[in-house]
């Protein structure tokens, strides 16, 4: 709202004009040269349903107001309300594109808590599904953030891609989305027999893939055009601004939770860490194609190192005994029914557990009273940060920028609006 | 998993938490930097209680020594424990990314009492304080942008404090002959039920349907 005019003689009918004020007060008619833009919440390129009110001034964007929760479902409400067990396929339903990611930091915030460890097998499944996850993530990212700047084909590409990933969701866990898959204590189940093999022939054709992606993007001119030199953030203004993975990566910070604050098998396996220097939506385009060639590098390193063995802790009461014990062994059914409908308990405590997941650091701040159910479970969304720093982002570009922007961002509202 | 507090012995991998670093930190805190009520490790993550009054001199001590140098707030939110006189804590998460550390600041503060706002050190600071505003009822006092940001418009109330009904008290629908969407007092079928699953054989000394006998055994007591 700059330039605020006051007139007082007008062209507007009189049918129109308020009633007549009494007495000497002045009528005037307030004429503001800037005007607002409703993006969103149904329009594709907002990923979800951001609303984002965009004063123009223009093409220009003045100011950028994002208005979130149209998504927002109560998570942390009801996950009071619930068991632990029963509380962990809610973190499938936050971040839905990288559904085992958010469960494993869930499940590691319980675990730290009840002072258990995940078998060696379930700690090498977890990272590979994690790496698995990323790519899921990646693709959808890079291929939608394409397609919001005109490009169709890496989406066309990206799905066929995606559903051999979710394959192996499905073969894992039965599901193909809301795994329900990283429990705490290890993992739901073993991978099925040929599994493995099956990632290790997928792994050996995805940099190909990578490559084709590449070579539509990366050299593309109009790629470029749409998204060099455009939202660049410097190294402080994302470090102020709570950013974190890919975009705080692009921005120039050599910051990876995986590498820095090591958890489950990371320790174990070795990889890169990209980092930008623009802090341009082009960089964060980069980053995360460098990022899957890493994960690759990772699933392989996995599938070397993955020995058979338990997946979960041989504590029954944490973890649901084997079926077949079930049929015989009246402790093994007195185990089960109470894990699923008490659960297990909790000792006092908090932790604020952290996972590298593809968006960058998801958290779970999660307080036990010592009972079946967390007290308190916040959940640190990744995107929320990102979002709330559009408006620094986006000011001063065009329309479509802002587009580019929203997309180079890589938002999920099912996580920033929980 | 990164535990800071005893971290396994590091064999030439990636670079961990030096251990006692987080646990000389605490106790810098806690001596030479004054209104801090305890600073300790809790489950390996460093913990500094401390008031509202001091928290804005903490927050700036933090971020800008280069001792700590916590350049990031990763998360801010509340907690709510009804019994309590301050009922709220307000729970901070710093994280160093030069350090490579995490430093939880806690302060408590109630309905009524504001907290100051740290926007002013870390601008990501705003979202969350609206968050913890919108859903606990936290005032921050110097915060310009107090707006609920995750409940819906005219939403009443503060869900998340515990006092506040899972299921909440309106509901939504689009009404076909209005054509509009209308908020009306929940409705439900059948009431939420919130089924005590703890330990269902304890502390219960009369099964239903077993009084009569229950009775005897009182009075066989009372005579032995």
């Amino acid at each position: 709202m700059s330039d605020v005019t006051l007139r007082s003689d007008t062209d507007i009918p009189d049918s129109l004009l308020p009633e007549e004020a009494d007495g000497d007060v002045k009528r005037h008619v307030v004429e503001i040269d800037s005007h607002a833009l409703n993006f969103g919440p149904q329009h594709p390129s907002a990923h979800g349903v951001l609303r984002l009110v965009l004063e123009m001034e223009g093409e220009v964007v003045a100011r950028a107001i994002p208005h979130v929760g149209l998504l927002h479902r109560g998570t942390e409400k009801l996950i009071e309300y619930k068991t632990y067990p029963k509380a962990l396929p809610y973190f499938d339903r936050l971040d839905y594109v990288s559904p085992m990611c958010e469960e494993q930091a869930f499940a590691l915030a319980v675990e730290k808590l009840l002072g258990i460890e995940a078998p060696e097998r379930a700690k090498w499944i977890r990272v590979m599904f994690a790496e698995i996850t990323r790519i899921l993530n990646h693709i959808l990212n890079l291929t939608s953030f394409g397609l919001d700047c005109g490009a169709l084909t890496p989406a066309l590409w990206g799905y066929e891609e995606r559903e051999k990933l979710i394959e192996f969701y499905e073969a894992a866990s039965g599901a193909r989305f809301h795994a329900n898959y990283v429990r705490p204590g290890g993992v739901a189940q073993d991978l099925p027999a040929g599994l493995e093999d099956r990632i290790a022939d997928w792994a050996r054709t995805f940099p190909q893939w990578i490559d084709d992606l590449e070579a539509l993007l990366t050299g593309n001119r109009i790629w470029k055009q749409r998204t060099v030199g455009i939202g660049v953030f410097t190294t402080e203004q994302a470090l102020a601004w709570g950013f974190s993975g890919p975009c705080l990566r692009a921005s120039g910070v050599p910051w990876d939770l995986r590498r820095s604050q090591p958890y489950d098998n990371y320790d174990k396996v070795e990889f890169n860490v990209p980092v930008g220097r623009q802090g341009d939506c082009y960089d964060r385009y980069l980053i995360r194609v460098a990022e899957m060639r890493e994960s690759v590098k990772i699933i392989n390193q996995c599938l070397e190192q993955i020995r058979p063995g338990p997946v979960k802790v041989q504590d029954h009461k944490i973890t649901p005994p084997p079926r077949r014990e079930m049929k015989r062994s009246m402790e093994a059914l007195i185990h089960h029914f109470k894990l699923f409908t008490e659960g297990y308990h909790v000792p006092p405590g908090a932790t604020y557990t952290v996972t590298e997941t593809p968006k960058g650091e998801f958290g779970v701040y999660l307080v036990a009273d010592g009972s079946n159910r967390p007290y308190r479970c916040k959940i640190r969304p990744t995107g929320f940060s990102h979002l709330q720093a559009i408006d620094e982002m986006s000011r001063r570009h065009m329309l479509a920028d802002a587009v580019a922007i929203i997309g180079s961002l890589d938002l999920v509202f099912g996580e920033i609006d929980r | 998993m990164a535990d800071p507090a005893n971290p396994p012995p590091a064999t030439g991998g990636p670079t961990r938490v030096v251990p006692g670093t987080l646990g000389a930190i605490a106790f810098r805190l806690s001596t030479a930097v004054p209104g801090i009520l305890s600073a300790s490790i809790e489950k390996g993550e460093l913990v500094v209680r401390t008031t509202r009054t001091r928290l804005l001199a903490l927050m700036s001590l933090l971020r800008d020594d280069p001792r700590y140098a916590c350049q990031q707030v990763m998360d801010i939110c509340g907690v709510d424990f009804p019994e309590r006189a301050e009922r709220f804590d307000v729970v901070y998460n710093l994280l160093s990314v030069t350090h490579n550390h995490r430093i939880r600041v806690i302060v408590t503060t109630d309905e009524t009492s504001a907290v100051p706002s740290v926007h002013q050190l870390w601008p990501a600071a705003t979202w969350w304080e609206r968050e913890a505003y919108d859903l606990f009822g936290i005032l921050f006092t110097d915060q310009p942008d107090l707006r609920r940001i995750l409940t819906d418009y005219g939403f009443e109330g503060h869900p998340l404090r515990k006092d506040f009904p899972l299921t909440g008290y309106v509901e939504l629908r689009y009404d076909e002959e209005r054509r509009q969407v209308v908020y009306e007092p929940v409705n439900l079928v059948q009431d939420f039920r919130n089924f005590d699953f703890e330990s269902p054989w304890e502390g219960i000394l009369t099964l239903p349907g077993d009084e009569k006998a229950h009775a005897a055994r009182q009075d066989m007591k009372r005579q032995g």
